[in-house]
């Protein structure tokens, strides 16, 4: 079932010298689909994520043209905080999202689900159970303001998903996690997506979106340049071109067919690379 | 003697959490090193404490000889820059001119010293274009290039980057290898914490790993990224051409594509 839907989609911020943020942007979400947005910085990934959210036109002015559509309404049409408890949004800087008006970590994760008037006891319950997940215990009774980046970040990830929204709208995530963390909120988020959410993550860690996303969208200079299948799109050496990265494997094996054309594959995530290799390797009877 | 001397430095917050517990490291003039490891290990309260922002609870910290316990932050600060993990912790003015300016006026210079020295950095960073802006007004990762604009700006000794790669583009992680070659080449001591083990293999020899308010490894990188318990307790990572080597049993300890490459092709040539 298609589930958000971009047509046209052009926007100026206010401030800019005539720039559009978003140029002609077309795109299809389907319920339960895992998609990764990839570019280099500036390229309008954020931009996009705020009109998905509806805070573009809702929050910001500017000027939007062409339409996007969330479950078959016009986001224009939408209330915003019933749009709020459909898409959780979390931020690319953690350091934002921490609220300000709770004392420990335990507080500020339940913190969404108290405005929605939700019984305590079920609060309780649902942060034990969230603050489990993200294996942040030790952190429960701290301070907000008196934790270090990455576990900001957590804290932040955690007070949005504790919420259940069936969409998730990303933006970097793990920007500030040790790689460990980096690889327990991707295990995370594939287990939301196996629970039927729909998941939308912009991330400059190719590799990861190469393990785990479904489609990506490769945006430069306001566009959509790319998209579809993530084997498609990471296979094609044309991504290069926007400077939006390929994952080091990818980048090992256009080494490899540089010295040596008839290794022809190349591989996307790990175990492609170790299969291609070793199949290459055998025919060159070398080892 | 070493240009930075960490002496057996432990550190408590107010709130009474120990963060650090008896660090103690050697520093050299000109040298770059990374810093890496699992988050809340300590690794911004340590460089806070380089800097002065942070005062050792326990130890001592010696900047070319001198104990920092003598010196207001503002006198070792001249020395030592600090760029902040949080970009937003560190700007102050509604334009990113005024901005990079603070440090050179406070400095005393002229108003042509200044200007020159604001576009010269400002261009180091790659962020000429957008000295009449707001910073509000840029993504974080060119925000992060403001901060360390400022830093660059005041003409230290020692730079210290706190996580500049974090949601840094493959543009903005370029552009932060050039500016670590810079400093170097002008003698600068650099030091960089971070999270991207890739950018550690491309950029540096040393790294100092901290975990659970300790440093429990500080050498060089392909000791570090190939001493699993190091990894498993600091909670990094092999780069990925690393883990792919391992784990074809191939018997070198590879840290880099161009590694990679030139193993798969010697090993061919031997049979
Ligand atoms: N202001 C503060 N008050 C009390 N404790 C703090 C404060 N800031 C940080 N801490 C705690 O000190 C420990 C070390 O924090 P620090 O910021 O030095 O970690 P870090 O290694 O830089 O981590 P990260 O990789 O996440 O940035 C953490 O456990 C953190 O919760
Ligand atoms: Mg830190």
């Amino acid at each position: 079932m298609v589930l958000i839907q971009a047509r046209n989609i052009t926007y100026k911020y206010p401030i800019n010298d005539g720039q559009s943020a978003l140029k002609n942007v077309n795109f299809t979400i389907e319920e339960g689909g895992f998609y990764a947005i990839i570019g280099k910085s500036a390229a309008g990934k954020t931009t996009l994520c705020n009109v998905i959210r509806g805070f573009i036109p809702h929050f910001h002015r500017g000027d939007l043209q062409g339409e996007l559509i969330v479950e078959g309404k016009d986001i224009r049409e939408w209330e915003m905080d019933e749009l709020a408890k459909k898409i959780g949004f979390i931020f690319q800087n953690p350091f934002t999202q921490i609220s300000g008006v709770k004392d420990t970590v335990f507080d500020e994760i339940a913190y969404g689900l108290e405005n929605l008037g939700v019984e305590v006891s079920e609060i309780k319950a649902r942060v034990k159970q969230i603050i489990n997940l993200l294996g942040i215990e030790h952190l429960q009774d701290k301070n907000p303001y008196e934790l270090s980046g990455g576990q900001k970040q957590r804290v932040a990830f955690a007070a949005v998903i504790v919420m259940d929204p069936d969409i998730l709208v990303i933006d970097e995530p793990t920007s500030q996690l040790d790689p460990k963390g980096t690889k327990d909120i991707f295990e995370i988020i594939k287990l939301l997506k196996e629970r039927g959410k729909t998941i939308i993550l912009v991330e400059h860690k190719i590799e990861l979106i190469a393990e785990n996303a479904d489609y990506v969208y490769v945006m430069h200079e306001g566009e959509i340049v790319h998209g579809g299948k993530m084997e498609h799109v990471f296979s094609d050496p044309k991504v290069l071109e926007y400077e939006a990265g390929l994952p080091q494997y990818a980048l090992l094996g256009i080494e490899v067919q540089k010295r040596n054309p008839s290794f022809s594959r190349i591989p996307i995530n790990k175990s492609q690379a170790e299969k291609e290799l070793k199949k290459w390797m055998e025919k060159q009877e070398v080892y | 003697m070493s240009f930075i001397q960490i002496r057996d430095v432990s550190y408590t917050y107010p709130n009474g959490f120990m963060a650090v517990k008896r660090v103690s490291t050697n520093i050299e003039k000109g040298e770059k090193l990374a810093i890496v490891g699992q988050n809340g290990a300590g690794k911004t309260t340590t460089v806070k404490m380089m800097n002065g922002l942070l005062r050792p609870s326990k130890g001592d910290i010696f900047i070319d000889g001198l104990n920092t316990k003598g010196y207001t932050t503002a006198q070792i600060s001249k020395r030592v820059g600090y760029v902040f993990q949080n970009p937003d912790d560190q700007i102050f003015h509604s334009d990113v001119y005024s901005e990079i300016a603070y440090g050179p006026k406070k400095k005393g210079l002229s108003e042509e010293e200044i200007s020159n020295r604001v576009e010269k950095v400002a261009k180091l960073a790659g962020i000429d274009r957008y000295l009449d802006e707001n910073p509000y007004n840029l993504p974080f990762s060119t925000r992060k290039f403001v901060t360390i604009a400022c830093v660059l700006a005041m003409d230290v000794d020692v730079v210290i980057l706190d996580e500049p790669t974090a949601g840094q583009d493959y543009v903005g992680m370029a552009q932060i290898t050039k500016l670590i070659n810079y400093l170097q080449k002008n003698n600068k001591t650099v030091i960089t914490i971070t999270h991207d083990m890739e950018f550690v293999v491309n950029n540096f020899e040393r790294v100092i790993v901290m975990a659970n308010k300790q440093i429990i490894a500080d050498k060089n990188k392909r000791d570090v990224f190939w001493d699993f318990n190091v990894i498993e307790q600091s909670s990094i990572k092999q780069p990925y051409i690393s883990e792919l080597a391992n784990s074809m049993s191939f018997e070198s300890k590879i840290l880099t594509i161009d590694e990679f490459v030139n193993y798969l092709f010697n090993s061919k040539k031997k049979v």
